[in-house]
């Protein structure tokens, strides 16, 4: 039979398109794992959604701020950029009162609210802008608990979460982030992570799921009180019925989880 | 055949560059994976019992998407424990579950990965066990 | 048809050598930023984005201004712009294959581009933009491909081009909306955080995109026989007048908004792109250059006895392009950075690696352009049109 030039590649063509759309579509059914065998912890905290309250008058010297951030970036492996302040990673560190809350300055308040230093993190949104953005969903929203996760594995590094964020809470690895870790100090429990995927706080999802509180709220000895914000008999709303409370940028319709008493 | 004298000249050429990989090589290139279950982790072990999270044919085929699957249940969903299916229970975990065993990453991950070219990019973020330089 | 791009005098030749060594200098450099990470470019934790982006967002106007051709051309029957359409579908090409190119440098894990994909999103606008972009690409090839081989065959083009012509008719305008929309959505960016952002994007790309397209057609005039018209070029220049003079008027609105509120959060990045913040003023003398050069345009282009000058029409072109190209592809980026959330500066500046890494992305739009243009051409020069308007007569 003959056959000419163009009949052939059409043909040619048609076949590998369906040869791999086939092999792709069955290879992505099969699932090794069955959801029947996955299961949570049972000795997991669980909560509707998961909230802190900082109290700033527990935070006398720098050394009660010292121990949170250290906490988390020891036992998180978040590398400590020295080399140049731009490629700088951080999950919780400080902010004076007129850059923790942009908008509400006033020249005549006391100069001891306008040096303390607030603790700054990702705020956990109840509407998050990053997670609404993110065109992977390598950021999300986890249900379960309300805590806005990163998923290193599927984030391809457009940062465009970095520019949601209204809070300035995320860092991205601009370089690999390995020399900057102290291996001395390295937590060999918890991955580090490679150049080109952003991250953030993640409310100690790992520590959570073993039962235990976030390493900052555990090394704050009480400065940081966490809990769960629907449930009315928690820690954290038997705070906020007492004490007056302010987040940040509450008018941008986030729904920040992380509340300041000043 | 016309200018059989280049064409051949030619064949011999392409032929040499295409096998010069295997031949440079040599056996060392071909050489059977050996990965190493000798650890002093397994060891441990009862000899009768040193069993993986599933079996090893199932493990050899499918550890790639077990990986995966384990990531998504723990990152995503925020389940932790895995039931294998022999009922035993294993904490979902590269680092803390898999290599706890497997502390031998250079001679028994990188043994079959290298025989396969493959570069997995787990170890970029997830911590290698520390091995001694013997 | 592709042929026709290998066959050229020395002139091509040395033009296309030229762009091939940019393009191999630039994907060294861009190896370079792939072992090393983002980290050799000048972007921070502050300033997220930088000129990649800003690039990406103007060609992506320039992509879209091919329809200020094709509109009038297929839906009002404007013959003068028959000449023109191809070549305006061609450009669109090259920039949107610029623009996909910007992302993927962009990207921290560009070997992952695929993830936007395999899990789409419906809530990101990212994924839209994707979307929307490949579309387009395909669109353009498949009409400009179509109708330039039909013309080839002195055969009308077949019938189902026709409403593909039209879709990429509402395709383009939606392709910088969803552009700008990856920015007027942002909460806490207050420099983006408008809603005449799509809009500005609209104008802009209408007076940069056909400002390039008047410069391509003057630039094949004088080096091939083809002649996309002088009425062509004089109406495309109207176009670029107008949409010039409204892409300012825009911008007068947002600084009046801006300046009469007295609100700090909308004040502050005009303030620092325009006069400097707090001791931070690296961007103002680039920002100025845009404003003078955006204030030359319509001086020359206002006045029609200049406009019909067209080596005047060039210059005016020239500078609408530029001026449009700092504003748009770099002062709006940055803009939305500074100052952070924080109300603290970090200031930007692109470095060695992503200057070159930029260019070899624009000598491989323009490598694309030359041989699209090259195949154009050498269609039309044997087909259609000679200098004279005459049919040309081939040689025996």
């Amino acid at each position: 039979m003959s056959i000419n030039r163009r009949e052939f590649l059409k043909m040619a063509g048609i076949s590998t398109i369906l040869g791999i759309g086939g092999v792709s579509a069955v290879q992505g059914v099969r699932n090794s794992v069955e959801a029947s065998q996955v299961s949570k912890n049972p000795e997991a905290l669980t909560a509707k959604r998961w909230a802190m309250v900082v109290d700033m008058s527990k935070f006398k010297s720098e050394e009660d701020y010292r121990k949170c951030i250290n906490a988390c970036h020891l036992s998180h492996n978040v590398p400590h950029i020295t080399d140049n302040p731009k490629h700088e990673v951080k999950w919780m560190w400080t902010e004076t009162y007129e850059h923790a809350f942009p908008g509400n300055e006033d020249q005549y308040r006391a100069e001891r609210f306008q040096e303390m230093p607030f603790l700054m993190l990702c705020n956990h949104c109840e509407n998050p802008p990053c997670v609404r953005v993110c065109p992977t969903q390598a950021t999300f929203k986890r249900k379960s608990d309300g805590i806005v996760m990163m998923d290193m594995h599927r984030c391809i590094g457009c940062r465009f979460c970095m520019a949601g964020c209204p809070y300035g809470a995320r860092s991205f690895n601009f370089k690999n982030p390995r020399p900057y870790i102290d291996e001395s100090k390295e937590n060999l429990e918890f991955p580090t992570r490679m150049k080109g995927v952003v991250e953030k706080c993640t409310l100690c999802y790992e520590r959570l799921a073993k039962g235990l509180q976030p390493a900052c709220v555990e090394a704050s000895k009480g400065a940081l009180i966490f809990g769960d914000l629907e449930d009315p008999n928690s820690a954290v709303r038997k705070v906020l019925s007492e004490r007056f409370t302010i987040r940040r940028k509450p008018e941008l319709g986030t729904g920040p989880s992380v509340y300041y008493i000043i | 055949m016309y200018n059989a004298g280049k064409i051949i000249i030619g064949i011999i050429i392409f032929v040499a560059l295409v096998t010069f990989p295997f031949i440079f090589a040599g056996g060392k290139a071909t050489a059977k994976p050996d990965p190493k279950i000798n650890t002093p982790e397994i060891l441990k072990m009862p000899e009768n019992d040193r069993k993986c999270v599933e079996s090893k044919a199932f493990m050899k085929k499918e550890h790639m998407q077990l990986l995966n699957d384990w990531r998504d249940r723990v990152v995503r969903d925020g389940n932790t424990i895995y039931t294998n299916a022999e009922g035993k229970t294993f904490n979902m975990s590269l680092q803390n579950t898999c290599m706890k065993c497997h502390s031998n990453k250079k001679k028994f991950c990188d043994e079959c990965h290298n025989y396969a070219a493959v570069k997995p990019y787990c170890w970029d973020c997830h911590i290698a066990p520390k091995e001694k330089e013997s | 048809m592709l042929e026709k791009a290998i066959y050229g005098g020395r002139r091509y030749w040395v033009w296309i050598f030229f762009l091939l060594g940019l393009i191999s200098v630039g994907f060294l450099a861009y190896l370079y930023q792939f072992k090393n990470g983002l980290g050799v470019t000048g972007m921070s934790r502050d300033v997220s984005w930088g000129l990649y982006i800003g690039q990406f967002t103007f060609l992506v106007g320039v992509a879209a201004s091919g329809v200020m051709v094709v509109l009038p051309y297929y839906l009002h029957d404007y013959k003068k712009f028959g000449r023109l359409t191809i070549l305006g579908e061609f450009l669109a090409i090259a920039a949107v294959i610029m623009c996909m190119l910007f992302i993927f440098v962009d990207l921290g894990q560009p070997l992952r581009v695929l993830n936007v994909i395999l899990h789409p999103t419906t809530n990101s606008v990212m994924f839209y933009d994707m979307l929307v972009l490949s579309g387009y690409l395909f669109l353009n090839l498949l009409i400009g491909w179509t109708v330039l081989g039909a013309e080839r065959k002195e055969v009308a083009p077949p019938k189902w081009v026709k409403p593909l012509i039209i879709l990429s008719i509402a395709w383009a305008p939606s392709i910088h909306t969803v552009t700008a929309f990856l920015y007027a959505g942002i909460p806490g960016r207050h420099f983006w955080l408008t809603a005449i952002l799509a809009a500005r994007f609209l104008a802009s790309a209408f007076a940069g995109g056909p400002a390039l397209l008047i410069i391509l057609a003057l630039i094949v005039r004088k080096y091939t026989k083809f002649d996309p018209g002088k009425e062509a070029i004089q109406s495309l220049g109207k176009i670029v007048t107008y949409c010039m003079l409204i892409n300012v008027f825009f911008l007068g609105l947002e600084l009046f908004t801006a300046f009469y509120s007295q609100i700090p959060g909308h004040m502050h990045s005009f303030v620092y792109l325009y006069a400097g913040l707090h001791g931070h003023n690296q961007l103002v003398p680039i920002m100025w250059v845009s404003s003078i050069l955006a204030v030359i345009a319509i001086g020359l282009l206002v006045f029609p006895q200049i406009r019909k000058n067209e080596s005047l029409l060039a210059v005016a072109c020239l500078a609408t392009f530029f001026s449009l190209w700092i504003d748009k592809g770099f002062g709006l980026v940055i803009g939305g950075f500074v100052p952070n959330p924080f109300e603290k500066i970090t200031e930007y500046w692109p470095t060695l690696p992503e200057a070159l890494i930029t260019l070899a992305v624009w000598a491989i739009g323009f490598l694309v352009l030359t041989i699209l243009y090259k195949i154009a051409v050498s269609i039309k020069e044997e087909v259609v049109f000679d200098k004279y308007g005459e049919k040309q007569i081939k040689a025996e």
